[in-house]
């Protein structure tokens, strides 16, 4: 009975393509709207992409944790930082202003996952036997201590056992070339020095239908990191879809029961807590990659509030729910926003936006409301929050498992909803 | 001690673990200043149905708890096959044979029927996250799912759970609640279960069922200790019985030896409690 990928393709795959398609095609029409050129709507698909499959690695590594496992961790940012600055601090060059290792870039990457794993491990250990929202506090909170650590000035740089290094405190720390660049550039850190062959031939192609070579550059990374969502998925798809992910499921629903069944259960949340934070530590390095320069203020708790969100929007113990929580998330909910102030903007030609609230909500009283609008659209980055917190209070009412959280999906590595069929002596038998 | 006295000793102990699997002897617990189990010591013989009797607040369950390792023992110790498993947490109590099910159901709501049976098998090779990962591994895994859930299919059966099968464990009545955890302990292939009060919220017909299954079992040398309540059960059934009375045991015998004893009869049979 092959049931993983054989539902896969029928069912999930279909199910998180047709998101993507559709999200794509809602933002060609945005592209229109605003009379963006043809570069202009590549590139602003290539965005949305880019931002979708990072929150669809981070959400499915979030919720081997809490959707399986029921583990509430809300220091999320804090795992991603660890393995982006980990990931620097062995790349960096050792002569640069923020010292590092000078070592290859696959070994950054190892090392950033790794470091974020055994943060995640070291951790759980004495933490696992905390309730669900003392766990939170605790995640947060050393969370927020990875962060102060990477912005206090006292590591600004440092040495251990004589060797330079740094985390460049509140400055930030440089992260290595976009490695993508390597493919279309003779040297990716001199793009006067010429293009590959391959890079003459694609740019070539792009050429000719005004695609700049950046924007390639930029979408063929995000086909990357689609395809690495892709492996993330058959990761947490096999962890999840195991006896291990029905132990952890049993953990999530009582851990007395798990126990009492013979599963040593402080090891399963250990492993889980680990594989967890090591995904997302590589999310962070896969998202932050791309920039070639990281600081500790892209790492606030908020932005593990922003990946609960998706969690739940897209339905908590669902892995393709989580993936399209977080092209949804990323897409509609974050970016969105954004867009829609500018097509409001573009149509409307709204004049300059009043400084202050008070003076944009004076005119409303003589049924003025444009001021208002103006001021809304102009604001609209803060409003987000307001506006992801209703979207969360609508969730929760209406939809609590999420889009796909009411789904079945049995944690099994066969499909145990049906009955084998048996052989008898009169023939076959259900 | 000479060798052959120390061998004689030693065979004794064996036969003595082999007869009678579980040894609890003085074992003890205090919450704050209330002794909820004082001094208590029994043993079950194999293959018997031990019942565990006595008023609400005996102490019934916290002893169950104290032999599986929920609540670890002030004092006493509790021998399973000759083994001291006093300070072992559950998970390992359960894993050499010695399982149970809880007073309040405690089924796994957010599961399917079919996934509460198959989580409790032992040695599941897709426990290890290598063989869930790899792609040689996860083959080995499938075909022992498959051998799991031909039993699991079997069990539901025996338990008339097998059209609730894909149901959601939370949305099962008290009854198929019990029902489902003694499926659940069933499943790991145990030496001795520890039920406690599997007959609360049974209809009589299955009543009748799960008490042929027991008996069922017992012959084919399964150990039962049973907290319950029915008298009919305890009184028809099981043999011994131990009681239970402010934390300790006052008596323990036949079921005509109990029923006839006044203090029996005093605490709990028919008394002013």
């Amino acid at each position: 009975m092959k049931f993983d990928i054989e539902m896969l393709l029928k069912n999930d795959v279909r199910i998180v393509v047709s998101t993507f398609v559709g999200i794509s095609f809602l933002f060609i029409i945005v592209a229109m709207i605003l009379g963006l050129d043809f570069n202009g709507t590549v590139n602003t698909i290539q965005r949305i992409m880019f931002l979708s499959a990072v929150y669809a690695m981070v959400v499915l590594a979030l919720n081997l944790q809490w959707g399986y496992a029921g583990i509430f961790n809300i220091g999320v940012a804090g795992f991603m930082l660890s393995g982006v600055y980990t990931m620097a601090i062995i790349t960096g060059d050792p002569n640069g202003l923020i010292p590092g290792l000078g070592l290859p870039l696959p070994i950054g990457i190892v090392g950033g996952v790794l470091v974020s794993g055994l943060l995640g491990l070291l951790i759980s250990i004495p933490t696992l036997k905390l309730k669900a929202d003392y766990l939170a506090i605790v995640t947060i909170g050393f969370a927020e201590i990875i962060r102060y650590t990477a912005n206090a000035l006292t590591f600004k740089t440092f040495s251990i056992a004589g060797v330079e290094m740094g985390t460049g405190a509140g400055r930030g720390i440089h992260l290595p070339m976009n490695p993508i660049r390597g493919l279309y550039y003779i040297d990716p850190s001199n793009m006067g020095l010429g293009k590959t062959i391959v890079g003459e031939y694609i740019f070539g192609f792009f050429e000719i239908v005004q695609v700049q070579s950046s924007v390639v550059v930029s979408w063929t990374y995000a086909i990357v990191l689609i395809f690495i969502v892709g492996l993330f998925y058959v990761v947490t798809y096999r962890i999840g879809n195991s006896p291990f992910g029905r132990v952890l499921k049993a953990i999530r629903e009582d851990e007395l029961v798990a126990n009492a069944l013979g599963k040593n259960t402080d090891i399963y949340k250990m492993k889980v807590f680990a594989i967890g934070c090591g995904l997302m530590g590589l999310a962070g390095i896969l998202w932050q990659g791309s920039y070639g320069y990281t600081n500790p203020t892209t790492f606030q708790p908020i932005l593990t509030f922003y990946i609960f969100i998706a969690l739940i929007i897209g339905g908590s113990g669902s892995n393709t729910g989580s993936v399209i929580g977080g092209v949804v998330f990323a897409s509609l909910l974050f970016e969105g926003p954004n867009f829609v102030r500018r097509v409001i903007m573009h149509v409307f030609k709204f004049d300059k936006a009043p400084n202050s609230i008070i003076e944009a909500m004076i005119p409303i009283s003589s049924l003025d409301f444009e001021p208002f609008i103006s001021y809304s659209l102009a604001n609209i980055s803060s409003l987000r929050v307001v506006f992801l917190g209703l979207v969360l209070v609508y969730i929760i009412q209406n939809r609590p498992d999420g889009l796909l959280g009411d789904r079945k999906e049995l944690a099994a590595s066969i499909d145990i909803s049906r009955r084998p069929v048996t052989e008898t002596r009169e023939g076959k038998e259900a | 001690m000479s060798s052959s006295k120390v061998k004689r000793k030693l065979s004794g102990r064996k036969k003595s673990a082999k007869k009678y699997p579980l040894k609890v002897e003085k074992i003890g617990k205090k919450f704050g200043g209330i002794s909820a189990v004082n001094n208590v010591s029994f043993s079950v013989e194999k293959g018997s149905i031990t019942g565990l009797i006595g008023p609400n607040g005996a102490g019934k369950s916290t002893t169950f708890d104290l032999i599986t390792g929920v609540t670890s023992s002030d004092t006493g110790v509790v021998k399973f096959n000759g083994e001291d498993i006093t300070r072992k947490r559950p998970y390992q109590i359960a894993n050499i044979g010695l399982v149970r099910t809880f007073q309040i159901t405690r089924e796994l709501k957010e599961m399917t029927v079919m996934e509460n049976v198959m989580l409790a098998p032992k040695n599941q090779m897709g426990e290890q996250l290598s063989n869930v990962l790899l792609s040689k591994g996860r083959k080995r895994v499938e075909s022992q799912e498959e051998e799991m859930l031909e039993k699991a299919w079997e069990t539901l059966d025996i338990f008339h759970l097998d059209k609730l099968a894909n149901e959601y464990a939370g949305n099962l009545s008290g009854g198929q609640r019990k029902l489902l955890e003694m499926a659940r302990v069933m499943m790991m292939d145990p030496s001795m279960i520890l039920l406690d009060e599997p007959m609360a919220g049974v209809n009589p017909t299955l009543k009748n069922q799960i008490i042929t299954l027991i008996k069922k079992l017992s012959k084919k040398g399964y150990t039962f200790l049973l907290v319950e309540h029915d008298m009919d059960v305890v009184m028809n059934h099981c043999n011994p019985i131990i009681v239970m009375h402010n934390g300790g045991v006052i008596l323990e015998g036949t079921p005509s030896e109990i029923s006839t004893n006044e203090r029996v009869i005093d605490a709990y049979l028919g008394g002013s409690e």
